[in-house]
């Protein structure tokens, strides 16, 4: 079994609170685990990506291999198709539908929208909305995560606990926003599919 | 004990558990966290391990010095272009060895993801004749540290270890060993081994020549070494640090076919090289950085072309290695592979909302309407963004310090206004003796520090400069009548336009300390801050 993820975004969506996730919970379900943060110059507003690889084999390379993404999950629609050399034929692509314009040639969402539904297996979700909705709109990355949570090899159990884990020293509430925002992603991807 | 960290964090633990009495850096991407992570640890506050950050790298690596001096373990950390800096004291306490175990981390970068080129820092261990080491993985990471501090001490000498970006910022769970304890003070029982006069250093130059075989030996022996048979000899393959992950990345199930002789330690083990060479036809050699091992046995005259790497073009010359080039290599045809759309456009950093820099590039914006001979000499931090659009108001980025000694150098060569733009940190860990050069001759430059009291760009650590750049400037001999302080803001603009007009106009050195807090730094950092402002002014 292994499971290879990119993370994508800009500096400051909240890639790496994902990744922390996904490595806690990797951890804690006696699995083998690479992170690697890739990012620029200082990343300020610029392009961030993470690769995460998840086996219950030793994983050699640090970074997942052209073709061998078998998720993309982007808190941002034009930072999803960035890393497309990386998805697998069947891999999924799973991202927040609102842009991050900081950039002044930004494309046509539309044609971002249309690209992306070219692809069978994508979801595009307006998460940032959904954790408004919840009253913590800085929980846009846990909802996403949540819309991928069953194609990833973890247990529910292990992703709820490594939530807790990661945010316990903000809180019990906001602890309890980030479960719920988990859930919600959780109900919609499993609409979306079915 | 498993735990998860950096490629960074597992070196520092090790270095930890080794028994360090303290590490001396200046932070530079990608090797910040090594430093970060002991000022971090807890266990590290307990035992007292100093961790405040240098001034810069030379000044680092001579305490580290200073500390080994005394007997005591001692870690000393820098990103590649760093090493340039610390050069000096670096190739010489090779010759003079050291005391307690002396560990040098210098973390390379290639692909330049935050650095302005991508040597190899490889190429000054073996300058400096000393062992090296390249870990692998994070588990390595940890386990070489803890190596090489005891090889220093058996060896007597500074010892390197090389990280590349992609292991320094990549996490794996890693075992974690027991903790020893600080050596006592202890010095050396050559009263002159740290006296490199002539006299002295002769002997200790000659005493490093002649241990070299020892060194060779250990390294031929190296447990980080590792030579792996296999059964296809048509290809045999040396493999250096991470790039041996990416090679095995290739193959399910390490079912590598070709014999491959992993590398971790250097200077080369020659006996298995051979051993290689002598079993295979050709040998694909695959290494992060520059083609080192590649030139040392490749032969460029022999037509057969029997090494192949780098510099014959098997991969690529410049830029990281990942798994898919080394896929290339291996002569793998590229599996599927989506294109990047053609609507996804580049997104490069910016300047943070709000950044005090971005006000300060306002104003001398508008001075270049006005004089178009301006030129700006730029300098390494979160303002080199400064050189892109929408600003573009930098025209040169060479290293630490050299926005002060190019205008002047510029200016000599009768370039008005010529001007300096360098942050504070930047300023004292470089800029200011290149500030007493113009002082001397009061050469007609304007210097800019853009003071936003943290080293801004590598995640706002302590700026040497705080509540201390006037009284520097004025010791350093600058006239006070030409020592301004403005505040970047947008409704002082003209006022600050005003003050930097009238500054340049002035025919000697004159400086405009542009001063605001970087937004990222917390609240308590700047109440801090400000109660040592109120230092300086009284
Ligand atoms: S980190 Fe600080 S100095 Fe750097 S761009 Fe942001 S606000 Fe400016």
């Amino acid at each position: 079994m292994k499971r290879n993820i990119i993370l994508a975004g800009v500096g400051g969506q909240g890639i790496l609170t994902i990744a922390a996730i996904l490595d806690t919970a990797t951890i804690n379900s006696n699995l083998n685990i690479k992170q690697s943060e890739v990012h620029g110059m200082s990343q300020r507003g610029g392009a961030v990506q993470s690769h995460v690889r998840i086996s219950d084999k030793e994983i050699f390379s640090d970074l997942i291999p052209e073709g061998k993404a078998d998720i993309i999950i982007s808190v941002e629609p034009m930072e999803l198709l960035r890393y497309l050399p990386f998805l697998k034929k069947d891999g999924f692509l799973i991202t927040d539908s609102n842009p991050f314009k900081n950039i002044n040639n930004y494309p046509e969402l539309e044609d971002l929208y249309k690209e992306i539904k070219m692809h069978k297996n994508s979801i595009l979700i307006d998460a940032k909305e959904i954790a408004k909705e919840i009253g913590n709109s800085k929980a846009t990355n846990i909802v996403l995560l949540g819309a991928a949570a069953s194609l990833l090899p973890l247990s529910n159990d292990s992703l709820q606990n490594a939530i807790k884990t990661l945010f316990e020293r903000k809180g019990e509430r906001i602890i309890n926003k980030n479960l719920e925002a988990y859930e919600k992603g959780k109900e919609i991807a499993s609409v979306m599919a079915s | 004990m498993k735990k998860l960290l950096l490629g960074n964090e597992a070196l520092a633990q090790g270095a930890i558990d080794t028994g360090i009495s303290g590490v001396y850096a200046y932070p530079g991407t990608p090797s910040t966290e090594i430093t970060e992570y002991i000022q971090n640890s807890k266990i590290a506050q307990e035992l007292n391990i100093h961790s405040k950050w240098s001034v810069n790298e030379k000044t680092a690596m001579e305490a580290a010095l200073g500390m080994s001096y005394a007997g005591k373990r001692v870690l000393t950390v820098m990103k590649h272009v760093g090493l340039n800096v610390a050069a000096d004291v670096f190739m010489n306490m090779a010759v003079s060895g050291i005391n307690g175990g002396l560990v040098v981390v210098v973390a390379d970068d290639p692909s330049m993801h935050s650095s302005q080129n991508e040597q190899d820092s490889r190429n000054y261990g073996k300058f400096a004749m000393i062992p090296i080491f390249e870990p692998t993985n994070q588990q390595e990471a940890y386990d070489i540290t803890t190596y090489a501090f005891y090889l220093s001490e058996q060896l007597a000498l500074p010892i390197m270890i090389r990280m590349v970006t992609r292991l320094s910022h990549s996490r794996a769970a890693i075992n974690i060993g027991k903790r020893n304890t600080q050596n006592t003070i202890k010095l050396s029982k050559n009263p002159h081994q740290f006296q490199l006069i002539p006299m002295h250093a002769r002997n200790r130059y000659q005493h490093l020549v002649g241990i070299q075989s020892d060194i060779r030996e250990n390294s031929e022996n190296s447990y980080f070494n590792k030579f792996i048979e296999g059964p296809n000899t048509s290809m045999g393959i040396i493999a250096a640090g991470i790039a041996f992950n990416y090679l095995m990345e290739n193959f399910e199930n390490d079912s590598c076919p070709y014999p491959i002789l992993k590398i971790s330690q250097y200077p080369l083990p020659k006996r298995q090289v051979k051993k290689l060479f002598d079993k295979c036809k050709k040998i694909l050699v695959l290494e992060d950085g520059a083609p080192f091992i590649e030139e040392l046995i490749a032969d460029y005259f022999d037509e057969n072309k029997k090494v192949i790497g780098r510099l014959t073009g098997h991969l690529n010359r410049v830029g990281e290695l990942n798994p898919d080039n080394i896929a290339e290599a291996l002569g793998f045809e590229r599996t599927f592979a989506n294109k990047i759309p053609k609507i996804v456009t580049p997104r490069p950093p910016e300047l943070c909302v709000g950044c005090a820099h971005r006000d300060l590039f306002d104003a001398i914006n508008q001075l270049k309407t006005e004089n178009t001979k301006q030129q700006v000499f730029g300098d390494i931090g979160c303002y080199a963004l400064g050189s892109l659009p929408p600003y573009e108001s930098i025209n040169t980025l060479i290293d630490m310090g050299a926005s002060i000694t190019m205008a002047k150098g510029a200016s000599d060569a009768g370039i008005h206004p010529s001007i300096a733009i360098i942050g504070d940190s930047t300023f004292t860990h470089s800029g200011m003796t290149g500030l007493l050069d113009a002082v001397i001759e009061n050469t007609p430059i304007t210097v800019i520090i853009s003071d936003n009291s943290a080293v801004a760009m590598t995640g706002a650590q302590d700026s040497a400069a705080s509540g201390r750049l006037i009284n520097i400037c004025k010791g350093i001999g600058v006239d006070k009548d030409h020592l301004k302080v403005i505040t970047p803001l947008h409704k002082k603009l003209d006022e600050n336009i005003d003050v930097i007009r009238n500054e340049i106009n002035y025919k000697g050195v004159s400086i405009v300390i542009s001063q605001r807090p970087c937004v990222q730094l917390s609240k308590e950092k700047k109440d801090q801050l400000k109660k040592l402002k109120q230092v300086a002014i009284n």
